[in-house]
């Protein structure tokens, strides 16, 4: 290659690089609406990359942050080790507050407990309500266990013997508890794993486990975009009339096919709900030392959402905040 | 440019100043060691967090990660190997004493010594299955990828019943464990991860082997030039199992560290990482191809990757960048490296 073409690749690179890092300090200039003291708060999540539910608790805590006045970070990483290595930078950066999911509660226990001795207000969002008790910190979200109970009580009042739980997360305690909880009602239940990360592997998977569980009378992915796979694969084999699709968690296309009777029910946990009050229970703490639920956990579910109130939600979820 | 410049300074000033500079020009890492000053001052402007003495640590730590399995991996690499099973070979190791010491309730040291012998094992058979099929091993090591892979899961799930193995926090010898793998020690007002230590000895003692012992040769002719080693009397087989069992080894460490740090092992883990070791081993130096290479700098390429995993974090960046990041670094490194070995080549 000749000395030019090193250069301008070279400088081509340097210059891109350059670039990102100023585009990415562009974003927080937006005008506030109060006038407290500007705060710096980490909401640290275990989601994978592509995971839909995520991008509406993401609007939630952004809706918060233009509200309180708060430069937020929003990071996550599926790796409970490496989730866990993400709190610790937000302890070195020394934030004003830290919003963390407990789900893989065994990875993460030992961080939050630095935080706390670093002074740092902590919240849990979304999963690892026990843990949270344990640690004596504000939970705010739905209690899986009591979500796939209600989802277990659902399927039983239908008639249905034999379910089929999809999990696309492994190692996600949350989920493991709505799947058990549906095990503990419908003694019957089948767990199926399948790469959440991966939809193409995620629908052959399903597709072979309907063909070899032909007395599988009910599927329920634990995530709204699973359902909707799940319901195109249960639709392609024909068995629409014999299987039953149902769902936790709530997207505009799974609220669709709820009001057109593709899916039978979801279960909502106000996941923008959960985004808004990480940073907002932050925000109260450090104004006034308050604490959300006052040692009880704050839940923001479960409520099953079916064809009839599926239609007065479908505007919201299509706006990506419901 | 820049580079040219000194290169032409260096030949002006004192002959013997000239000849030292010009060695450090034309060792494997220097491409490495200037992508990494570059970043650190980089990092240091645009974040206000980045020198602060907790958050170098913080970067220390997740370069250790990468670095300890790094030493081994560059070593096979100069070998003229590679092991796509690094990654899954970890967690493979990991598991084994996990539900080993889980399922019997036994001291947890047994289960130490039986993760070791398994990542060994693992190794050995790389290693064997790689001399006599004589396949590429690429393909040897990335079918036990896969073997490790779907094991992993399957047997956890039927000693365990689950994803996960049970916690060993608890179980007898559990302090004195985590003491040794996964402590942290107290240096002036921080806190510094014993995976450091670890990180830093194997690379004094793979660069003191790859450098000043007979083996070091060996390991350099066989990824060079294999039918020249075996005709010199180099025992290339012995040689290449060898380096396998030391990816092994690595693994096995940094098995340990993450068993005892996090109590719980999920058997799904490891996928991927096998890349972010060759990356770091490229980075500094080490060639595709064999036969060329440095352990000191995969050391700076660890060094590199912990940089710039934790930097985008601290300059508050979009972390969905990282991997871009990374793989522009990478770029840039590898084209550094390259532009460097023509210029020595051609002023030696």
């Amino acid at each position: 290659m000749s000395k030019r073409s090193w250069l301008i690749v070279t400088i081509a690179l340097l210059l891109g690089l350059l670039g990102g890092f100023v585009w990415g300090n562009n974003k927080s200039s937006t005008k506030t609406e109060t006038s407290t003291k500007r705060l710096k708060i980490s909401v640290i999540t275990h989601a994978g990359p592509g995971d839909t539910f995520w991008d509406i608790v993401r609007k939630g805590s952004e809706a918060a942050a233009k509200h309180d006045n708060v430069d937020l970070q929003f990071v996550s990483d599926p790796d409970g080790s490496r989730q866990a290595q993400l709190v610790q930078q937000a302890i070195d950066a020394k934030v004003d507050g830290i919003a963390v999911t407990l789900s893989k509660a065994d990875a993460m226990k030992d961080v939050v407990v630095k935080a706390q001795k670093a002074g740092i207000p902590v919240v849990a969002i979304n999963g690892g309500v026990d843990l949270a008790k344990e640690l004596g910190i504000t939970f705010i979200g739905q209690e899986d266990y009591n979500a796939g109970k209600a989802v277990g009580e659902k399927l039983k009042a239908m008639g249905i013997q034999n379910p089929i739980c999809i999990i696309h997360e492994q190692g996600n305690v949350g989920l493991e508890a709505r799947c058990q909880a549906i095990i503990d009602v419908l003694p019957n239940t089948k767990r199926l794993y399948v790469p959440g990360t991966d939809m193409t592997q995620t629908k052959s998977q399903i597709t072979a486990e309907l063909q070899t569980q032909t007395d599988a009378d009910a599927i329920v992915g634990t995530g709204a975009q699973y359902s909707v796979t799940a319901q195109k694969v249960v639709d392609e084999l024909g068995k629409t009339k014999q299987i039953t699709v149902g769902s936790f968690d709530l997207s505009s296309e799974v609220t669709q096919e709820i009001i057109d009777g593709k899916v039978a029910f979801t279960v909502d946990q106000q996941p923008y709900l959960q985004g808004y009050q990480a940073v907002d229970a932050l925000w109260l703490n450090k104004n006034g030392l308050f604490k959300l639920g006052g040692g009880q956990p704050v839940a923001t579910g479960p409520a099953i959402i079916t064809k009839a109130d599926a239609a007065t939600v479908l505007q919201y979820a299509k706006d990506g905040i419901r | 440019m820049v580079l040219k410049e000194s290169l032409l300074r260096i030949r002006k000033s004192a002959p013997s100043v000239r000849r030292s500079l010009l060695r450090l020009v034309k060792r494997p890492e220097f491409g490495a060691l200037t992508g990494a000053v570059v970043l650190f001052v980089f990092f240091s402007i645009v974040s206000d967090v980045f020198l602060q003495p907790s958050s170098f640590v913080t970067v220390l730590y997740g370069s250790s990660i990468i670095g300890i399995m790094a030493v081994g991996v560059t070593l096979l690499m100069i070998g003229g190997e590679v092991d796509l099973s690094a990654g899954v070979a970890v967690t493979a190791s990991a598991l084994t004493s996990a539900l080993i010491s889980t399922h019997y309730s036994i001291n947890v040291w047994v289960g130490v010594v039986m993760g070791l012998m398994f990542a060994l094992l693992v190794g050995f058979v790389n290693g064997i299955l790689f001399v006599k099929t004589k396949l590429p091993s690429f393909i040897v090591t990335l079918s036990t990828f896969l073997m490790l892979t779907g094991a992993n899961l399957a047997l956890t799930r039927i000693i365990a019943g689950s994803v996960s193995s049970p916690s060993v926090a608890g179980l007898p010898g559990y302090a004195s464990a985590q003491a040794v793998f996964a402590s942290t020690i107290h240096i002036g007002s921080v806190n510094v991860s014993v995976t450091v230590f670890m990180w830093i000895a194997l690379v004094i003692i793979g660069n003191w082997v790859l450098r000043h012992t007979h083996v070091g040769n060996w390991i350099f002719a066989s990824g060079g030039d294999v039918r020249a080693a075996r005709a010199s009397g180099v025992p290339v087989d012995k040689v290449k199992i060898g380096l396998f069992m030391g990816v092994a080894f690595c693994a096995w460490l940094a098995a340990m560290h993450t068993l005892f740090a996090f109590n719980v092992i999920q058997s799904g883990e490891g996928i991927g990482n096998e890349f972010l070791y060759i990356i770091a081993a490229i980075i500094g130096g080490t060639l595709m191809t064999g036969g060329y290479g440095s352990v000191i700098g995969a050391a700076i390429g660890a060094f590199i990757f912990g940089m710039a995993n934790k930097g985008i974090v601290y300059a508050g960046w979009e972390p969905d960048w990282f991997k871009f990041f990374l793989g522009a670094v990478l770029l840039l490194a590898v084209l550094v490296n390259l532009y460097v070995r023509k210029q020595s080549e051609k002023r030696s």
